[in-house]
């Protein structure tokens, strides 16, 4: 008899883990590639496949509400401790996060068919960059879900300063943008949503990785210190838009 | 983690009820427990856990001589109730178990009425001075240990007669009527169903600070629900020991970890 460090006595055990495990890396690639269509669909004015980011968010809710059942299912029935305790409360809010990391890229592939002027919206250029850092929070924070690996939670955390300045800069393009050109309002305000829609992402991101540090480590991460945000008030303002 | 070893000696807030320092039990050339040292706090339950075989029930014996009573078992190190000396040569045994009262795995109600099983020990320690006084020490350890309403009206029945869960209950009230100051309990719920055992984690969480309690369990849940302070014991030795919640949640040692996770060998 000893300690074998990873497998459990009872095998049945491992089993619901690492079916939880499948389905999380399953919900975090579908909201990864629902903000990479979206933003496709939306660089391409392409209606159809905005659509189908919006019918497949359905995928997503559906995921979720299997890993939410599974995860209390075990909980009820193994009675999880310790690090197994702390993956498995893990994993119940990482999966409502990565849904409304989901319902944000359905919000941006609503709003394809509403700008139709992509071309004369200066600010638009920088979403590309912007979406590709918020999804690569959305794969690194999952990946160290996969890993356990805390190191790489608090760089998905350090990292999302990037995604947060981006908006920042957007904001300011975008109301310059309104002021020079009036007409342009109401696309431009869509724009800004979109942004603020990527920001969120980057947000949620970062609470993964937050999830995933306390289960790996048993101790809360380290704050990340924000510096004043000029947008701050004007954020909570505009605030969350997804459904 | 820091400090695990402070931490491995120190109960947590206040003075401890009973300390012990560098302990080892022998059994013949058999070592069991290998220089543990760890204080029982008043306020707190403290619950022993580890593998079958890893000494718990050793230890607990030594708390309050119950190892005296197995010819080949030798104490060695400084065991202490209230700063005195528990191995010391002037140390009334008989006096140190009503001090520190044992519960035992299988309920072992003598073969006597429910009214002479709790009377026991205070008629042979002189605690009563009538038999109104009897009585109330009587009535009160039997509601202390939940029992009252239960027997109140068959005081008379043997107390053998009794169901599994009531005549551990018996047994607690029986360890509660000489007052002592510490109750030792090895597996008390491990005969019991769950019902029975509820009602004596739900009658410790009563009792917890009138009495310093240490129970030995293998129900990790149970550790969980009714201690404060939890050891983990493996191969004679104290692994860790510290906050229950702490314990649970985020243990220290990896070894820890393995036993209470379920993924021990
Ligand atoms: N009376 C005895 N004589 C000889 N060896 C003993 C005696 N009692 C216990 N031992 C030995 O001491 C070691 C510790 O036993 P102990 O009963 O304290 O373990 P435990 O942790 O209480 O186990 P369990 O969970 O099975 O009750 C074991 O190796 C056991 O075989
Ligand atoms: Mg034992």
């Amino acid at each position: 008899m000893s300690p074998t460090g990873t497998e459990h006595t009872v095998k049945a055990f491992d089993s619901d883990i690492n079916e939880l495990r499948g389905m999380v890396a399953e919900i975090g690639g579908r909201s990864e590639q629902a903000i990479a269509k979206s933003m496709r669909a939306l660089e391409n004015h392409d209606l159809v496949l905005a659509a189908e980011v919006v019918a497949e968010d359905k995928l997503i809710d559906d995921l979720e509400k299997r890993i939410d059942d599974l995860t209390f299912q075990t909980i009820a029935l193994r009675a999880p401790m310790a690090d197994d305790l702390r993956e498995l409360i893990a994993t119940f809010k990482i999966s409502g996060v990565v849904e409304r990391i989901g319902d944000y890229a359905k919000n941006i592939a609503k709003r394809v068919p509403l700008i139709t002027q992509a071309h004369s919206l200066g600010p638009i250029s920088l979403l590309p960059s912007m979406s590709k850092i918020a999804s690569e929070l959305v794969r690194d924070s999952l990946d160290a879900f996969a890993r356990r690996d805390a190191d790489l939670a608090m760089e998905v955390n350090r990292r999302d300063q990037i995604v947060d300045d981006f908006y920042n800069s957007i904001f300011r393009a975008v109301i310059t943008h309104m002021i020079e050109n009036p007409k342009d309002i109401g696309e431009a305000a869509h724009l800004l949503f979109i942004a603020k829609n990527l920001e969120r992402i980057g947000d949620h991101a970062t609470n993964v990785a937050e999830m995933v540090y306390f289960a790996a480590t048993g101790e809360p991460m380290p704050e990340r210190s924000r510096g004043d945000n000029p947008t701050d008030l004007l954020d909570d303002a505009l605030s969350d838009e997804a459904d | 983690m820091t400090n695990s070893k402070n931490e491995m000696i120190s109960a947590g807030d206040g003075s401890p009820k009973m300390t012990t320092r560098n302990v080892n039990v022998f059994y013949g050339d058999k070592q069991a427990i290998n220089d543990v040292s760890i204080d029982v706090n008043m306020d707190n339950v403290t619950a022993f856990i580890g593998p079958s075989g890893c000494g718990k029930s050793t230890f607990l014996r030594c708390l309050n001589r119950m190892n005296d009573t197995i010819p080949i078992a030798k104490v060695t190190g400084e065991i202490t109730l209230e700063g005195e000396d528990i191995y010391s040569p002037t140390m009334d045994v008989v006096q140190l178990r009503a001090r520190v009262g044992m519960v035992f795995q299988k309920p072992n109600p003598f073969p006597k009425s429910i009214y002479d099983n709790v009377a026991y020990g205070p008629r042979i320690h002189g605690l009563a001075a009538g038999k109104d006084e009897l009585d109330n020490i009587v009535e009160t350890s039997l509601q202390r240990a939940g029992l009252w309403g239960e027997v109140k009206d068959r005081l008379l029945d043997s107390g053998t007669a009794l169901s599994g869960g009531q005549q551990q209950r018996l047994c607690i009230a029986r360890a509660i009527a000489v007052d002592p100051e510490v109750i030792l309990m090895d597996e008390p719920c491990s005969a019991l169903d769950p019902i029975a055992t509820a009602k004596i984690e739900e009658l410790i969480h009563e009792i917890r600070g009138r009495y310093a309690i240490v129970i030995v369990t293998h129900n990790m849940q149970q550790a969980a629900r009714v201690s404060q302070r939890t050891a983990f014991f493996h191969l004679g030795t104290l692994v860790e020991y510290g906050e229950t919640s702490e314990i649970f949640t985020n243990p220290t040692e990896t070894q820890t970890r393995d036993y209470i996770t379920g993924r021990y060998g």
